[in-house]
């Protein structure tokens, strides 16, 4: 029951993701990416990580999405203005990608399947055991990436912010 | 999983849905007859004693009205806005819960869909996935007032999520728990959350405003500016879904302020009820006062929109960024606080 579901919801994501990059609209593309992270939260409630689930939920699809597809709608975007890609950059990118899969390819081979973390653990995934987990041993971790991405934001905000006088 | 199991659920869903769409349906006959009584006028009162059928008028009128998609509107997703719309508006109800645990002969009957563990994390999920509805629509109209509303609306929304994620937050910090059902039964009597959280519950409800597009936030519809916003290609049906979906959703946010900060079954003196009507007539007397609560909250939101004018673009803004998150995050830091100190002492 469990595989069954697991590899159907894998070949959707696989197929949406493949979306993603051969849908000819911009907007369309995003439409699939999030349908590609709905397929995410599946596969992380098949795993019985539901906090992690309904977060990727808010954050990806509720709230990343959404600024995405505000971004696309506000440029809007279409064939008129596309710039010609040329065939050097093309093959620069085939190049780049197929590099990258035969990367990842390589890592995936040498990481052994017989050691899934999640079968030790099946309950991690749940709020109070991830909440224990974040703020005991992964303490110091979790605080940087906060310090990270709290120095992201006020950088963002700096650059938005117009110079209101350059008199020096 | 048992039959019967399958059963109670099924019937569970069935009236939750029933009943959230009729509630929605009377809704729009409530605000015009509020509307009316808040400008002295009387308001619809054709169809039926006091105009009671007007909502099955209204309805039957969507579904006859000729359905036009335009010429260069992106077909599928000018079909798909409405529904997901609709969808977003109606899945939010399933981890509410209803009552106490009721006796029914010698079952004992949960009056709640499911009970997930991060239960209040679902509800703003699905809150933050109602804009895509209105953005997808939007874009798809192939219409610039459209598009300006669904840009609107895309922007009103994450600004609105941020400030009542973190009143949820401080809100976290008081019950310990994110399961609505522990959340709800820690109020048991007088101890509502409104309480210990009243800043909390401001800032909570101004952004549920802003989420379902209710006046004075209803920016994207806003008539003065973009004719209707978003559903201006809209005809028929597809219409109706969408000022539908506003309603059900008015009536979601509503039972979560309920349940959240006003005790939703929860009421002084149901300790002697409970003694008094046995352990199947109680708990759903405890539904009923729920729900009381509920047209209260829907009853204010109506209040609200006929009271204040609407917000300009950026007072909107400046309210979200400027005004509520950082009272949102004062809140927090407030509350952690005082919870430090009394757990000392």
């Amino acid at each position: 029951m469990g595989t069954s579901v697991f590899y159907f919801v894998a070949t959707l994501s696989v197929f949406f993701a493949l979306m993603v990059v051969f849908a000819k609209n911009p907007i369309h593309s995003v439409l699939y990416l999030i349908l590609t992270f709905f397929t995410f939260t599946v596969h992380y409630i098949l795993l019985n990580a539901q906090f992690l689930a309904v977060v990727n939920f808010i954050v990806y699809m509720g709230a990343i999405m959404v600024l995405f597809l505000f971004v696309l709608m506000l440029l809007n975007l279409n064939k008129q203005n596309e710039p010609n890609k040329s065939t050097l950059l093309r093959v620069i990118g085939v190049i780049a990608g197929g590099c990258l899969a035969v990367t990842l390819i390589g890592s995936l081979k040498s990481v052994a399947i017989a050691d899934p973390l999640v079968l030790k653990n099946p309950s991690l995934g749940l709020v109070e055991n991830l909440g224990k987990e974040l703020f005991g041993p992964f303490m110091l971790p979790f605080e940087l990436s906060s310090l990270l991405l709290l120095s992201a934001m006020v950088g963002a905000v700096l650059l938005t912010k117009k110079e209101e006088k350059t008199n020096g | 999983m048992e039959i019967d199991f399958v059963i109670e659920k099924f019937i569970l869903v069935t009236a939750i849905f029933a009943i959230s769409l009729v509630i929605a349906m009377y809704s729009t006959y409530a605000e015009r007859k509020v509307a009316a009584f808040l400008q002295d006028r009387l308001g619809p009162d054709r169809a039926g004693p006091f105009g009671i059928l007007q909502p099955l008028a209204d309805g039957v009128k969507m579904f006859m009205k000729e359905e036009i998609i335009p010429a260069n509107a992106n077909k599928w997703l000018f079909m798909i806005g409405p529904g997901l719309a609709m969808l977003c508006a109606c899945i939010g109800t399933a981890v509410i819960p209803w009552g106490q645990d009721m006796m029914v002969g010698d079952r004992l009957v949960k009056l709640q869909v499911t009970d997930i563990n991060v239960g209040l994390l679902y509800i703003f999920g699905v809150i933050s996935l109602g804009v895509y509805g209105v953005m997808i629509g939007g874009w798809a109209s192939n219409n610039k007032y459209s598009l300006l509303s669904s840009i609107r609306a895309a922007s009103q929304n994450i600004s609105y999520e941020i400030g009542m994620g973190l009143s949820i937050i401080a809100l976290l910090l008081v019950t310990n728990s994110l399961s609505l059902r522990e959340i709800v039964a820690q109020q048991h009597g007088w101890q509502w959350n409104v309480l210990y959280q009243p800043v909390g519950f401001i800032v909570f409800m101004v952004c549920a405003f802003a989420e379902t597009n209710r006046a004075p936030f209803d920016l994207p519809e806003c008539e003065a500016e973009l004719n209707g916003g978003y559903t201006i290609e809209y005809s028929s049906m597809k219409l109706g879904f969408y000022l539908f979906a506003e309603y059900i959703n008015m009536f979601v946010s509503s039972t979560i302020m309920a349940a959240l900060y006003f005790g939703g079954y929860n009421y002084p003196g149901m300790d002697y009820m409970a003694t008094l009507l046995g352990p199947t007539w109680a708990p759903l007397f405890g539904t009923l006062i729920f729900f009381l609560k509920i047209f209260a909250f829907i009853f204010f939101f109506m209040w609200v929109r006929w009271t204040i004018p609407r917000f300009r673009y950026d007072q909107l803004m400046n309210l979200g960024w400027k005004g509520l998150i950082p009272l949102a995050i004062a809140n927090i830091i407030i509350t952690g606080i005082v919870i430090a100190i009394v757990n000392k002492f």
